[in-house]
């Protein structure tokens, strides 16, 4: 076994590997570039090496780099993560070279499932089923017509190079190919500059489904279950589970054994994920095999109970699997969500910045369940717009899928974040979503079921009044408090009454509480009544509350006469005042949001560089109308429309907020 | 019996009424509450005692004698916020425009004389047409006596104005002369000479909003402390300012029980300067990080962003905060921020409210508007307000201290009691650059040596130990124990005994 391995990554990642090398007694080397220096990686290793500038293409996929940190640390092995050099052969090569084991699989295997026509080749002649499709060069739009009446319609043509969904286009008749095929190939070419071409049948109700493999270097090679990962936003994983919620023992068992034929066929040595796009039959069709490990293992790990970092470390070092097909078992079930510093209700738009609260809930083991977040971040850390935005992957685990979403539901409702926008209501409103409950989706779930965006919550009446009555147990003890100040009258105290009236997303709910040491009993004036329990003391920010017997955990943040409480994906402002009070509120004007359609906002704090435009001059839509530099990143802010400028606030030089305007239009 | 009984419940009926039906559903049409709607909302439910229901005006030129209504157009009396005393006035909009007459002035003067003599503070809410021109001089005279208690009460007593309808004119210097002034959006204005008066003498044309509102008094004239959406979340922020607030000078501020251990560590402050010297940070996060509950209640929260100033509880005692902002010209001392720190600080020395400072200053603001404006005369304000406060000061440096802002902001020379330095602090006489260029003259020319020169004058001076040598910085403490530090410092001020000699008032340079 090796003495020491350096994990040629960061993040959590890097932070993963570091525990499992721990708990093995090897000790680890981070490698960090300028923006790391604090970060928790670099804090968790035993020795860290710096090499070089923020930018990832100027360290951590510098290969240079990396080997001369290797050489200056001394370490047996690299780990290379996911991302950065974790597929790349000539990284392979190099350590080869240098005497230094990858723990990966053979440059070989990298190389081979590297092209995707490549891959589909050798899958075919492994009898891994493939989607029909020609996998020859297309020489023009013609022969692209013909090829997609022998598939048969519906086709995606598709940039051999390609991925992220450049390159792609879905034809459904004769048009659509010839269309089709010229500008994948276009833009084939200015992306990749690699313009060749194929096509394949397109699946309908897609869902993207992958085997975990682990294969060791005496030829032996087991397949671990499944993940679904058809939860996706524009191709990037959000939600995974394993098992699917969608396969049955069957399908698996022929999923998995050509998986495992396919990583025999090139001789892979490690783990590794073959993905597999299943359409709404239970037909499945290989999509590409990823020679790393996944971001998403994790679910994997906690179904079968392998701790996958730890066998690429013991295949890497030469050893046998120790563990044969029928040891694995799939135990319970596991879900991850991803937590990105994405701004769900600006677009997803990225999110950097100080986080000045971080406090994800805490990992837990036990029998009925399992919390663990995989993260690489730490409260007054920084969120880097040079690297990939994940803040953590919180993962749930329990004996049934439904149990492993509610107890996901609690951890997502626990885990403070502040500082920086995140996607937290999002992955809440994707755990209370009806299809995502009953397990039937496919990989266009989020974008057929938000198509305008996402916009926030609207919560169940039944929450709206568990929350309305924490709210209201909640105030009573804040105005309680308020009441024991010191320099009072004597025996003219305030009294606080029983009597109040919780106003939260336009309702509002008239409420008499009956207090006693241990909760409180709120009753509305419908009748219903709630028991409340929990011990917020004022000032606290998250509250974890049961009402009814059911957990119910809140944010809570302070506005006037009130609270802000976030749960369940929701935002809410919370009023509780008297009776009297209510009624005094009630003749209040409701003051509209400020239009801001004709204003150009500031959507991130930062530094106008440059203003493009004059007072009085017309913009077309698209056109550049200034550059905001934040975090050294310059961003230009263009016209929504067409639109004439009629004033400018900013120049060069200001420093500005978020939502600051810049300038006003006519 | 009865039935005389009865005759003090109608009478009490008919000066509740105030204007009557349709004049109050027309303040409710403008989205603002009765005086008496908003005494309910200030004060502790039943808490109102009132004074001079009855008292109408005497006035019997222009057939005023005909219309008496009980109240005059204000009512008036005190009640608790919290179960402490508090005297309120409140200005009835609906009888006769809430304008000012000797009588209803006579009856905001006992008031306050009550609040004086009884030492609770005095709580005005402004609703009023301005003066009752009926009355001519008798009404200029009732102004005039409410000034003069204004001015005596204050320092005394606090005094709190909340214009929640329109105050123009004279009425303005009432809340003028009171320690804080809130604004409710759009339904209140305050402005010397209306928008009418502009035009024709400066042909201006300007809305009375643009003139006098909200917006203008919080954000460009500095005039009003903080603007609140309506009445009731206005008067909700009153009673929550009250409670920080000590009922008289004689008093120390209020205590309160609090739910946050007073030796909380922040582990996150240790990485809250950023690395590069040049990048901001927001120091509202020290602020909320430091104060129990992270409860902050700013005081001119829009004006003079460079610097905040406003209250927060350390063990749920009240201390005033003043910290450069350098989110914001880096968190410079200029003109505005001077005057706004240094009304701040003022304030909480004439109450006894403990004051910390955090410091991240890199000097004044330099250019022509600053000189021209007069920043020698505005910054020495500050200076001067820390220099005779008597109160516990202590003070953190978090980061840059530069040059005569590092004197002024409540340093070790001006009484400081506690002085802390983070170890990120750099007290010098100015940034390294600077202060090379100036030593080292002569090699400006050579790139080479003036930045050798710049890195052995950091080495020296950019970092707390030069001043800690000399006492200046009682102890450099770690940012993670800042709030413990700070909470233990004012613990062992609380019986803390300073006096000023003997003057009949200072001579701040106003």
């Amino acid at each position: 076994m090796f003495n020491k391995i350096l994990i040629a990554n960061r993040g959590e990642i890097a932070c993963r590997v570091i525990k499992t090398a721990r708990k093995m007694g090897i000790a680890t080397v981070a490698i960090y570039s300028d923006a790391d220096r604090q970060a928790l990686h670099v804090q968790m290793a035993d020795e860290a090496v710096h090499i070089g500038p923020a930018p990832a293409n100027q360290s951590y996929i510098v290969i240079d780099k990396v080997m001369q940190a290797i050489k200056a640390s001394g370490a047996e092995a690299v780990h290379p993560g996911y991302g950065f050099l974790s597929e790349n052969p000539k990284f392979a090569e190099a350590l080869d070279a240098a005497g230094v084991a990858f723990i990966g699989p053979p440059k070989g295997a990298i190389e081979a499932m590297g092209d995707k026509i490549t891959s589909k080749k050798i899958a075919q002649e492994a009898e891994v089923s493939t989607v029909p499709g020609y996998m020859g060069l297309i020489e023009d739009a013609e022969e692209a017509v013909k090829i997609s009446n022998e598939i048969r319609y519906p086709v995606m043509i598709k940039a051999s190079a390609g991925g992220g969904g450049k390159g792609m286009r879905i034809a459904w008749n004769d048009d659509e190919a010839r269309e089709g095929f010229q500008s994948s190939k276009n833009e084939a070419a200015s992306s990749f500059g690699d313009d060749r071409i194929f096509i394949e049948k397109f699946v309908t109700q897609p869902r993207h489904i992958e085997i975990q493999v682990l294969c060791d270097t005496h030829g032996n090679g087991i397949y671990l279950g499944e993940r679904e990962c058809s939860i996706q936003r524009r191709n990037q994983k959000v939600v995974e589970e394993a098992p699917s919620p969608f396969l049955d023992e069957a399908t698996r068992r022929a999923m998995g054994e050509q998986a495992v034929a396919l990583a025999k066929a090139v001789g892979y040595a490690s783990a590794g994920t073959v993905e597999f796009i299943v359409d709404g039959d239970k037909n499945f069709y290989f999509l590409e095999m990823n020679t790393r490990l996944q971001v998403e293992h994790p679910v994997t790990e906690l179904i079968t109970g392998v701790d996958l970092v730890e066998q690429m470390i013991r295949v890497a070092s030469g050893e046998p699997l120790s563990i044969a097909q029928e040891d694995v078992k799939l135990n319970g079930w596991a879900i991850e969500n991803r937590l990105y510093a994405e701004d769900p209700y600006r677009g997803f738009l990225p999110s950097i910045g100080r986080l000045s609260r971080y406090r994800p809930p805490a990992e837990v083991v036990k029998a009925d369940h399992v919390v663990r977040n995989d993260t690489g971040v730490y409260e007054g850390g920084e969120i880097s717009m040079y690297y990939d935005p994940m803040i953590a992957k919180l993962c749930t685990w329990a004996p049934t899928r439904d149990e492993a979403i509610e107890h996901m539901r609690i951890a997502l409702d626990s885990f403070e974040i502040e500082g920086i926008g995140h996607n937290l209501p999002f992955l809440s409103a994707v755990m209370d979503h009806p299809k995502f409950i009953s397990g039937d989706m496919t990989t266009a779930f989020i974008a057929e079921e938000w198509p305008e965006g996402f916009e926030g919550v609207t919560l169940p009446e039944i929450t709206l009044r568990r929350i309305a009555a924490s709210a209201a147990a909640m105030h009573r003890v804040a105005e309680i408090r308020r009441t024991r100040i010191s320099g009072r009258m004597d025996n003219h105290e305030r009294r606080v009454g029983s009597d109040w009236v919780v106003t939260l997303q336009g309702e509002s709910f008239p409420a008499s509480i009956d207090a006693d040491p241990e909760g409180a009993t709120v009753r509305f004036s419908d009748g219903t009544e709630h028991r409340v329990t929990g011990n917020w003391t004022p000032g606290d920010q998250l509250a974890r509350m049961s009402v009814d017997g059911e957990p119910l955990v809140l944010k809570v943040g302070k506005i006037s006469g009130g609270f802000r409480l976030r749960s369940r994906g929701a935002d809410l402002k919370v009023h509780v005042r008297t009776p009297r009070q209510a009624e005094l509120a009630a003749l209040m004007p409701e003051k509209l949001a400020a239009d801001t359609s004709k204003l150009l906002l500031c959507p991130m704090p930062g530094l106008i560089v440059k203003v493009d435009v004059e007072v009085g001059q017309e913009v077309q839509e698209g056109q550049a109308l200034c550059t905001v530099e934040a975090m050294k990143m310059e961003n230009i802010l263009r016209a929504e429309r067409k639109a004439v400028v009629s004033k400018i606030n900013a120049g060069p030089g200001d420093s500005l907020a978020v939502d600051d305007v810049i300038m006003e239009f006519e | 019996m009865k039935d005389i009984l009865q005759e003090l419940d109608n009478r009490r009926a008919i000066a509740r009424q105030g204007g009557g039906e349709k004049r109050i559903e027309a303040q409710h049409a403008k989205g603002k509450l009765t005086a008496r709607e908003r005494i309910e909302l200030l004060l502790d439910e039943d808490s109102f005692e009132e004074f001079d229901m009855f008292k109408a005006h005497r006035c019997t030129d222009f057939g005023m004698e005909a219309q008496r209504p009980y109240g005059d157009g204000v009512v008036t009396g005190w009640g608790t916020i919290n179960g402490r005393q508090v005297y309120v006035f409140s200005q009835d909009f609906t009888v006769f425009g809430g304008s000012l007459s000797e009588t209803h002035a006579e009856k905001i003067c006992k008031i306050m004389d009550m609040a004086m003599q009884n030492g609770a503070p005095v709580i005005g809410l402004n609703d009023s047409g301005g003066a009752r021109i009926q009355e001519g001089v008798a009404s200029l005279a009732g102004y005039a006596e409410v000034f003069q208690r204004n001015i005596m009460a204050s320092g005394v007593v606090p005094q709190i104005s909340v214009i929640m309808g329109p105050c123009a004119g004279g009425a303005v210097y009432s809340p003028a002369m009171t320690d804080f002034i809130f604004m409710v959006k759009d339904s209140s204005y305050m402005f010397v000479t209306g928008p009418d008066v502009v035009k024709t003498v400066t042909n201006e044309v300007v809305t009375a909003e643009d003139l006098g509102g909200a917006s203008t008094h919080t954000r460009k004239s500095s005039v009003a402390d903080a603007a609140f959406e309506n009445d009731v979340e206005a008067l909700a922020e009153v009673r929550r300012l009250v409670d920080f607030l000590p009922l008289n000078n004689r008093d120390k501020a209020p205590v309160r029980p609090f739910f946050d251990a007073p030796d909380r560590i922040e582990q996150s402050l240790d990485t809250l300067i950023p690395e590069n010297p040049n990048t901001p940070y927001d120091m509202k996060e020290l602020i909320q990080k430091v104060g129990d509950e992270g409860d902050f209640y700013e005081i001119q929260e829009e004006f003079a962003k460079n610097i905040i100033t406003g209250f927060i509880r350390l063990e749920g005692r009240t201390v005033g905060v003043v910290a450069n902002q350098p989110l914001v010209l880096a968190g410079c001392l200029d003109i505005d921020s001077s005057r706004k720190a240094a009304r701040f600080v003022r304030f909480c020395d004439a109450f006894e409210i403990p004051i910390l400072t955090f410091v991240d200053v890199p000097g004044f603001l330099p250019g022509t508007g600053q000189e021209f404006g007069g920043v020698i005369k505005h910054g020495a304000k500050l200076l001067f307000a820390y220099g005779e406060a008597t109160v516990p000061k202590v003070t953190v440096i978090t980061r840059k201290a530069y040059g005569g802002a590092y004197d002024v902001m409540a340093s070790k020379h001006l009484r400081g009691d506690f002085n802390y330095a983070w170890p990120t602090a750099e007290i010098a006489v100015m940034g390294a650059k600077g202060a090379t260029e100036i030593i080292h003259r002569a090699d400006l020319g050579n790139a080479e040596k003036i930045a050798q020169h710049t890195q052995d004058y950091e080495e020296r001076f950019a970092n707390p130990f030069v001043a800690a040598e000399r006492g200046f910085i009682d102890e450099v403490i770690q940012p993670h124990s800042t709030r413990r530090r700070v909470a233990r410092a004012f613990a062992a001020l609380r019986n803390k005994k300073l006096q000023n000699p003997w003057k009949k008032h200072d001579n701040i340079p106003l």
